[in-house]
């Protein structure tokens, strides 16, 4: 009984994590047809500027007012998203859009090369340390067991953000233009939709939530190289395993692989690497498109 | 391709490789080596690509191969490289026909997926198996060849030879491949793959049997690479491997089979030399190139020498 309570605390703590990595990517991908690999290299990039900004922070005097080290957070995934998010859609994406997804996967694999050293430049090759905002919510007790209380700040960041991206697009006039820009791009034009800004608003959105993905992880870890490499690939999973593009699908991929992880970390702990994949290799095979995948017609 | 054609070009790049074993100096010797056998793995890469498929997972079957050689030099003893690459061939051979029916019914970025999940649960697996070694892999042993142990630049060369020699046969093979029935629907399926069935065809076998292909020539090239390396790990199988191999498959294109060895080739010298010179941003010339390769050769390196080809055509005409 005690085991399974651990298995779905644990479970429920690393799913809100997964949720908040995965879920702008399949934003992404729902809005702007392309699978972002590009997206790890955003997280770290969120984790990196987190990490900088709270030192900053603390360094000019915040030690008084250490929970502003969580608006620090914040603003980095901000600062991210509206510096990189730009660039790269403005740059370079919009030149893609309409062309094969695979093609755009290569892309995006493209930038993933470029900002993994692009990072290394810029932050050098040394760890960085922030655990102030990790330990300052203290601990909480549940029965015997003890938890920081910032890793279920986690899981309620996760409901929040779940809850504003859903209402954000099914419950507002903007949410409904981006539908119809989704739904059929050409006619929404005819309409006088500004498609081109609605690309460049979701993927800058997208951006956004990696972004906070990496920032909120930094506490929780050393941000150092390579921090993308895996992150991607799991957020790959749990989006897929929902049906890319939808946001439903991202919550109950990243409850799955969660509890899936959680349950093999305490019962087989040997498995724990490839769980995840096990678990998206068999969802695929069940359902080739992912859960929540909309039926598509075929087209001659 | 005409057969005249297709001889001349396996006897030019027969004597080129031949050559090659003369004037290399070890170190390139040994790169060579390294990129001939990626190379084969991208080939396979690119017979499903030309189909429309690109896995982004070939990193299984060459870990496969490379665990397959590791195991049997190490258990067996036999150390005889006609021997090791055959059997790594005929695992990833049976590998790839246990997943090839199955995934030849995915598309786009579904197969791509999931291939991609099938390597990660293999390199999760060998992570985690300290019986063959875990993530610090396993060592192997110096091949031999039909009973010949050579040692220093007489391995490095033999070995090169004998890549070089498959390289050139396999690269024959394909092209007769590609120009085939299936290798033709293959192509038919990538502009419109309802119509090929319409029109009789069975889509999904064509697919499996590249897949297995595909699967075979990546477990040669994980297997070479195990014995030139004297050494594997579970890396082999890690994504950013396979995603080499998609890097070369793009570079060449589909149109062309010496492209893909001509693209390995490349990679390997860019990352040498970059590792060497630029540790720290050799990623952003990389990542840079792909880039310019996708914008302005949108059908790789092969579609240079056929509109070359093309434009001397023309002007003798005229």
């Amino acid at each position: 009984m005690e085991l399974a309570a651990v298995i779905l605390v644990d479970g429920l703590i690393y799913a809100g994590w997964l949720f908040i990595v995965s879920v702008g990517l399949t934003l992404v991908f729902g809005v702007l047809n392309i699978l972002n690999i590009a997206h790890g290299s955003l997280y770290a990039i969120g984790a990196y500027a987190g990490a900088s900004l709270v030192g900053v922070y603390l360094a000019w005097g915040g030690d008084a007012y250490p929970y502003g080290s969580y608006l620090a957070l914040i603003l980095a995934a901000v600062l991210v998203a509206v510096v990189v998010g730009p660039i790269l859609e403005r740059g370079l994406l919009r030149h893609f859009y309409g062309r094969d997804e695979v093609l755009n996967v290569l892309v995006t694999y493209a930038v993933f090369l470029m900002l993994e050293d692009l990072m290394k430049l810029i932050w050098g090759v040394n760890p960085y340390f922030v655990y102030e905002p990790y330990t300052l919510l203290g601990d909480v007790e549940i029965g015997p067991l003890f938890y920081v209380g910032y890793d279920f700040a986690v899981i309620g960041l996760a409901i929040l953000v779940g809850l504003v991206v859903w209402l954000s697009i099914n419950r507002t006039r903007m949410g409904k233009v981006v539908l119809a820009v989704i739904h059929d791009p050409d006619m929404s034009r005819a309409m006088g939709v500004n498609v081109p800004r609605i690309y460049m608003g979701a993927f800058i959105a997208g951006v956004f939530l990696a972004a906070l993905g990496g920032a909120m992880t930094a506490p929780m870890i050393s941000v150092t190289p390579g921090l993308g490499v895996n992150v991607i690939i799991i957020a790959f999973a749990v989006v897929i395993i929902g049906g890319l593009g939808s946001i439903e699908g991202a919550a109950i991929g990243a409850l799955m692989v969660g509890l899936a992880r959680a349950a093999s970390v305490h019962l087989l702990p040997e498995a724990e690497l490839f769980i995840i994949y096990l678990v998206m290799a068999a969802v695929l095979l069940w359902r080739p498109e992912g859960l929540f995948a909309k039926a598509q017609a075929r087209k001659i | 391709m005409s057969p005249a054609l297709l001889i001349g070009g396996a006897v030019a790049a027969a004597a080129l490789l031949l050559a090659g074993a003369v004037v290399l100096p070890d170190w390139a010797m040994f790169l060579t080596t390294m990129a001939l056998a990626k190379g084969l793995v991208s080939l396979g890469i690119v017979a499903m690509m030309r189909g429309g498929l690109v896995s982004f997972g070939q990193g299984l079957y060459y870990c496969v191969g490379a665990y397959v050689a590791a195991a049997v030099t190490d258990a067996t003893g036999v150390s005889d490289i006609v021997l090791v690459t055959a059997l790594a061939v005929l695992a990833t051979g049976v590998v790839g026909a246990l997943f090839g029916p199955l995934l030849a019914t995915y598309r786009g970025i579904f197969f791509a997926m999931l291939s991609l999940a099938l390597s990660m649960v293999l390199y999760g697996t060998l992570a985690k198996i300290p019986a063959i070694g875990g993530t610090d892999g396993l060592n192997v042993a110096s091949p031999t060849f039909l009973g010949w142990a050579p040692e220093g630049r007489a391995l490095q060369t033999g070995l090169y030879l004998y890549v070089a020699a498959v390289v050139v046969i396999v690269g024959a093979v394909m092209r007769i491949y590609f120009d085939s029935e299936r290798g033709l629907i293959t192509l038919a399926v990538r502009e419109n793959e309802l119509r090929v069935e319409y029109l009789g065809a069975s889509t999904r076998n064509a697919m499996a049997w590249n897949y297995v292909f595909a699967a075979m020539l990546g477990g040669f090239g994980g297997a070479t690479a195990a014995l030139a390396l004297g050494h594997v790990d579970p890396e082999f199988a890690f994504w950013t491997t396979s995603g080499e191999f998609v890097f070369i498959a793009i570079l060449a294109g589909w149109i062309s089979v010496p492209a893909v060895f001509v693209g390995a080739i490349i990679l390997e010298l860019v990352r040498s030399f970059s590792n060497l010179y630029f540790p720290n941003t050799w990623q952003i010339f990389l990542g840079g190139f792909l880039l310019a390769v996708i914008f302005l050769l949108p059908d790789g390196l092969g579609s240079l020498a056929r509109n070359t080809l093309r434009r001397l055509r023309r002007r003798t005409k005229a």
